[in-house]
């Protein structure tokens, strides 16, 4: 057998209140495509910010191809010729391509050779970039292009992608593996971090799966079934969310024709879109990040206000109203960055039930607060959706990503609205939460109201929806019913490979 | 090797313990000040702090607490208000400039009528009127334009002066005054004065608008949705506008009433304390209002204790620069020490300090 | 009415009026394209004012004097440093602390220095440049400092655009958590821009001391160090519009002095405030650009 490229002995890092690796030991060959699995919080970022020189563990060592490897900064690591693909990408929107390529590079050529260099790689992997565009202009998937062509600029003999396909359509994903995989066949090692398991099934030879900080099992995931790999993952027996099903009754809500610009810079402008809602039903929203969810949930919560008919609530539009108006009237929404939007980090859970909970609830009288109130609704969500924390005086940002979610989620559920909106319902959260919030929204749906869950999710969106639309570039296709749907249709819909071309795979 | 490690929610014991700490740390380096200005450094901090309220001439300095309290605490409720939704009026000097002003205008316009249930009363409108109007300029021009209201607010303190010098030598000038510059004495106008209520106390009408409005505030910022409002908008912009707050609104409410209670300060100095218009009456209390708004965390309570310890330090530095000859500019540069130590203290409340194993990125 | 004002004149006192604008502007765009904003500006002014008077009065040498100044104002940017970059203070509380403290130490050490005259700043020996009719006059019979401040925006536009050093620092202001991500060190840049910035403020409180003025008085930047900030929005964070801001305001401060000078039949004080509605009314006119993306906002690295 051949030395490893990297050799991680017993990697240990904590954090206080939680150790984010335990004993971590495994080896990367040269030319695999190596996966890392773990569900949300099982210590892979931990892990590859070691390699990548940002952490320092508290114990253990790595090797790279036998010789001790400690980088102390991110440079040193690169030197060693590590490169990453960051999963919340590390760009810089107001700078261009070119110059977002040379901040990750340690000697970068000058600009025009640069420009031309860039040119030259992305045409012979299939990653098309104009080097002077702003990299705020860009979609999610360009973005992420810029990214790789940065790594792969530096030759490297690592390259570790951190959940490098969630923002790209399943058409796109199959260029970005043939990539992948030409990229082995020069004999560039990969380790591809996921949870997506049909993925690292097509992809990968060796797998590597950690749950709390600790490596629980090793396999070849072209052998195992991806059943068998996600109960390694989860550590029990997955929960399926069970659906009855059920006529849909009558249209709740209705965007007639919806269109308008984004309120920040570098967002996607809405385009004329048109979909119908019933009662009883969940309709799915797809879509690459970036390609107008923000702007329609902010449509839709009504903090950015439309023409009135655009949005009708039982046939009245309410367009127009502010937030508050549109609870009462019982549109409720749940963004989906629950830290800082769905919810203020340094308030209290109670003063949190308040934030979305105030009209319905009657927290509010003549402009007077019932604390009391306020406190006995959050104690009913963190009872109701099993929130683990101290208590309601709890602040937001003290609570897990899944327990924060699951608050944000009960929270609204728990109004009784006619009508739900939900952004990413379960992104970052752990599998038995997301589980939870799945089966609350398809109670919700059975007891009546509508549900509309935008996600770039695809397998969630299958798993809860009745129907499924896409939004491409801020416009939103007809909706289709779900039952039926094949990946390749979805891709389509999601905007196909949008103008990614296959690697000129000459190997 | 130290290094700060996020707290999971803020801590309330270092909250209080803050100001407290802040207070210690700048006696002590003020006292290495007064050193090096070759003072008794112990004698300087016991000036300052010990002998305005019982030292020989406490008698005469105790009722000036009040006295320079009152506007402190009613400018700094009034911008707490703002700060604590970061929004940032820092023009109230200007906005106290422009309420005395009106007011002024209003009781010199009826001088020499005695109807002082008429023209005191107005001139109460008028200086909360002007004040409002004058931070209306930036708050309005936030909304419209998106205009920095930092700046704005405090070029209008610039404009604000140069009207004030204009009123005093030219259309509020006294015209019994034998050409000298400033307008008639209010204070000794008793249809517009503004006197002591309790002899021997400093209490004047202005001190009782400033315990008023601590505790509007107090159950605005606990009790009220507006008050949720504010706060929610300072800890997260987003999450606010998400909640249903209208932004524009919220700017120009915090920014009207930070004015007009600046405005109403004004009001009360120029028909009390100072008494007539001149050239340079004002003194600074807009900014130094900034200070006790600050130490006093934003907190309507806490205001009223640090609008009292800046009133000391007023008082302490008069008396100072008689006894000691300490310059007054000293007790300026110790207003501004207190707070820095405020604002690097305050780091405990969100943050724990931890030694690190060796150098972590 | 503008029979009295000589418009030669007028324009190349305009350039001295600008210039301490142009040293604290440029100083303090430098800080915010790193994404940190110092609204102590006023108070570093006025502390290099004095630091600058003091040591040039002391040594008689007017360079040595501007060398002080930018000690004084970088030394006072340290603390603000210190705060928010080290102790995360909240950046607009600690600016305005910094700029109430910078009042009061300028007015303690200015004691006793009032009414002296500054030692004087000779013009930069041009030649036959000077004798060019009009331009010369109007362009190149100037003290050093003036031609310094144009040379220092142009350093930074280069710095900004063309040198790597400039990049990062662009990218730390930009985005700091993926400048950290790349492993930059997103403090030490935003340390030493907050030093520059606060040394050309320095420079720029010390040309008022020392050339505009040229006494000591408390008070003496009256405002310069905020027209500073609003001339950074304005320009929108770029070097070539804001030698154009500065100018401009020049321009109607040096034009309503003579105003005054030439005893125009409006109030005195109109026409001293109007430098100041100037200034608002070009922020809300003139301001589009879009601002640093992570400007005012703490950096702490956690995990």
């Amino acid at each position: 057998m051949t030395e490893p490229l990297l050799r991680l002995s017993g990697l240990t890092k904590a954090y206080p209140g939680v150790v984010a690796n335990r004993g971590v030991s495994f080896d990367i060959r040269p030319g695999e495509i190596h996966a890392l699995l773990g569900e949300n919080g099982a210590g892979k970022s931990t892990l590859v910010k070691t390699i990548y020189g940002l952490v320092k563990p508290d114990e253990g060592r790595m090797a790279w191809r036998g010789a001790p490897f400690a980088p102390g900064k991110p440079s040193d690591a690169r030197a060693a010729g590590v490169a990453m693909v960051f999963q919340h990408f590390s760009l810089f929107d107001a700078l261009d391509v070119a110059e977002n390529v040379a901040l990750g590079m340690e000697n970068p050529p000058p600009m025009g050779e640069l420009a031309a260099r860039i040119r030259e790689v992305s045409d012979t992997y299939g990653l098309p970039l104009d080097p002077g565009r702003i990299v705020g202009d860009l979609s999610a998937g360009e973005r992420q292009r810029v990214e790789i062509v940065r790594c792969l600029l530096q030759d490297p003999r690592l390259l570790i992608m951190d959940e490098p396909t969630s923002v790209l359509t399943p058409q796109e994903v199959e260029i970005l593996f043939e990539t992948l995989r030409k990229l082995r066949s020069e004999g560039t090692s990969i380790l591809y971090i996921s949870h997506k398991l049909e993925e690292i099934r097509a992809l990968c030879e060796h797998a590597t799966i950690l749950r709390l900080g600790e490596v629980v099992a090793t396999c070849d995931p072209r052998e195992a079934s991806a059943r068998e790999m996600a109960e390694m993952m989860v550590g029990s027996a997955l929960h399926r969310p069970a659906r009855a099903a059920k006529a849909p009754g009558e249209v709740v809500l209705q965007l007639d024709g919806l269109t308008a610009a984004s309120p920040r810079p570098f967002g996607t402008a809405l385009k004329d879109v048109s979909v119908e809602v019933r009662a009883g039903e969940v309709l799915g929203i797809g879509g690459v990040a970036g390609n107008g969810q923000d702007e329609l949930l902010l449509a839709l919560s009504g903090e950015m206000r439309t023409a009135a008919e655009m949005v009708r609530l039982k046939g009245a539009p309410v367009g127009r109203l502010g937030p508050t108006a549109r609870r009462r009237l019982g549109l409720l929404c749940a963004p989906e960055e629950r830290n800082g939007h769905a919810s203020a980090p340094d308030m209290s859970l109670t003063e949190n039930a308040l934030l979305t909970g105030g009209v319905r609830k009657g927290m509010i009288r003549k402009g007077f607060l019932d604390w009391g109130k306020a406190r006995g609704f959050a104690e009913e969500v963190i009872r109701g959706f099993d929130v683990r924390t101290p208590g309601p005086g709890a602040a937001a940002r003290s609570l897990s990503g899944g327990n924060l979610q699951k608050f944000v989620i009960g929270r609204e559920i728990l109004q009784a609205p006619q009508v739900l909106v939900v952004n990413q319902p379960t992104w970052g959260v752990d599998a038995a939460a997301a589980a939870a919030i799945r089966q609350a929204l398809l109670d919700l749906a059975a007891g009546g109201a509508a549900v509309i869950v935008v996600s770039q999710d695809l397998d969630e969106l299958m798993e809860i929806s009745d129907r499924f639309a896409a939004l491409n570039g801020g416009a939103l296709s007809a909706p289709v019913p779900t039952g039926g749907l094949t990946v390749h249709r979805i891709g389509l819909m999601l905007g196909g490979a949008h103008d990614m071309e296959v690697a000129h795979v000459e190997a | 090797m130290l290094r700060l490690e996020k707290r999971p929610q803020p801590s309330r014991a270092w909250a209080w313990a803050t100001p407290v700490l802040a207070v210690v740390l700048t006696m002590i380096a003020g006292g290495l000040l007064f050193a090096a200005l070759g003072k008794d450094p112990v004698e300087a901090i016991r000036t300052i702090f010990w002998d305005p309220l019982f030292g020989q001439y406490a008698s005469y300095s105790r009722p000036q607490l009040l006295v320079k309290a009152g506007p402190l605490i009613l400018i700094a409720i009034g911008l707490s208000l703002g700060f604590r939704a970061g929004i940032w009026n820092i023009g109230a000097e200007g906005q106290y400039i422009v309420g005395a002003l009106c007011a002024a205008a209003v009781g010199l316009a009826f001088y020499p009528s005695e109807a002082r249930w008429v023209i005191f009363p107005l001139m109460i409108v008028a200086g909360a009127l002007g004040g409002l109007l004058w931070a209306m300029i930036p708050g309005l021009l936030k909304v419209r334009f998106g205009t920095n209201e930092i700046l704005v607010s405090l070029m209008l303190v610039y404009v604000a002066e140069n009207v004030q010098s204009w009123m005093a030598l030219g259309p509020l000038r006294n015209p019994e005054g034998m050409g000298f510059p400033g307008s008639r004495n209010l204070a000794q106008y008793p249809a517009a004065a503004n006197p002591e209520l309790i002899a021997g106390t400093g209490m004047h009408w202005g001190v009782v608008a400033a315990l008023l409005a601590v505790i509007a505030a107090y159950v605005l910022l606990s009790r009220h949705l507006l008050g949720f409002h504010i706060r929610l908008t300072g800890e997260s912009p987003r999450a606010a506008a998400f909640s249903g707050v209208n932004p524009g609104a919220l700017i120009l409410i915090c920014m009207g009433a930070s004015g007009a209670l600046a405005g109403l300060a004004g009001m009360f100095e120029i028909t009390g304390p100072s008494g007539r218009v001149s050239i340079d009456f004002n003194v600074g209390y807009g900014f130094t209002a900034i200070i006790v708004a600050f130490l006093g965390r934003l907190h309507p309570v806490g205001i009223l204790l640090a609008g009292l310890l800046l009133a000391l330090t007023y008082i302490g530095g008069e008396v100072a620069s008689l006894t000691l000859r300490l310059p007054v500019a000293a007790i300026q540069l110790f207003q501004g020490m207190l707070l820095f130590f405020l604002l690097a203290v305050d780091v405990l409340t969100n943050y724990r300090v931890r030694r690190a194993r060796e150098g972590t990125a | 009415m503008f029979g009295s004002i000589d418009p030669l004149l007028l324009l190349a006192s305009l350039m001295v009026a600008a210039t301490p604008i142009v040293f604290a502007a440029i100083g303090e765009l430098v800080v915010e394209r790193a994404g940190v904003l110092n609204l102590g500006v006023e108070g570093m002014m006025i502390t290099g004012a004095v630091c600058g008077f003091i040591v040039a009065v002391q040594t008689g040498s007017p360079l040595l004097g501007f060398a002080g100044a930018a000690v004084g104002g970088a030394a006072l940017s340290l603390l603000f440093a210190a705060l928010t970059q080290y102790l995360l203070s909240n950046q607009v509380a600690t600016g305005l602390a910094l700029t109430l403290f910078g009042l009061g130490l300028a007015s303690l050490l200015g004691q006793g220095w009032v009414g002296i005259r500054a030692p004087s700043v000779p013009d930069l020996p041009l030649g036959p440049l000077r004798d060019i009719p009009v331009l010369g006059p109007v362009l190149f019979r100037h003290d050093p400092m003036v031609y310094l401040g144009l040379l220092v925006c142009l350093g930074v536009w280069w710095f900004l655009n063309r040198t790597r050093g400039g990049l990062i620092l662009r990218a730390v202001g930009d985005n700091h958590d993926a400048a950290h991500a790349l492993g930059y060190r997103v403090v030490r840049v935003r340390v030493l821009a907050i030093l520059f910035g606060g040394a050309m403020a320095g420079l720029g409180g010390a040309y008022l001391s020392l050339v505009r003025v040229p006494t000591w008085t408390d008070g003496i930047t009256a405002g310069a160090g905020w027209i500073a900030l609003a001339i950074v929005v304005f320009a929108s964070w770029r070097p070539g519009r804001l030698v154009i801001g500065a100018y401009l305001f020049g321009g109607v401060a040096q034009l309503q002095l003579n105003l005054q000078a030439a005893g125009v039949r409006v109030p005195v004080e109109i026409l001293s405030m109007s430098p100041y509605i100037a200034t608002i009314l070009v922020l809300v006119l003139l301001s589009a650009g879009r601002a640093p993306g992570c400007l005012g906002r703490s950096f702490h690295a956690a995990r």
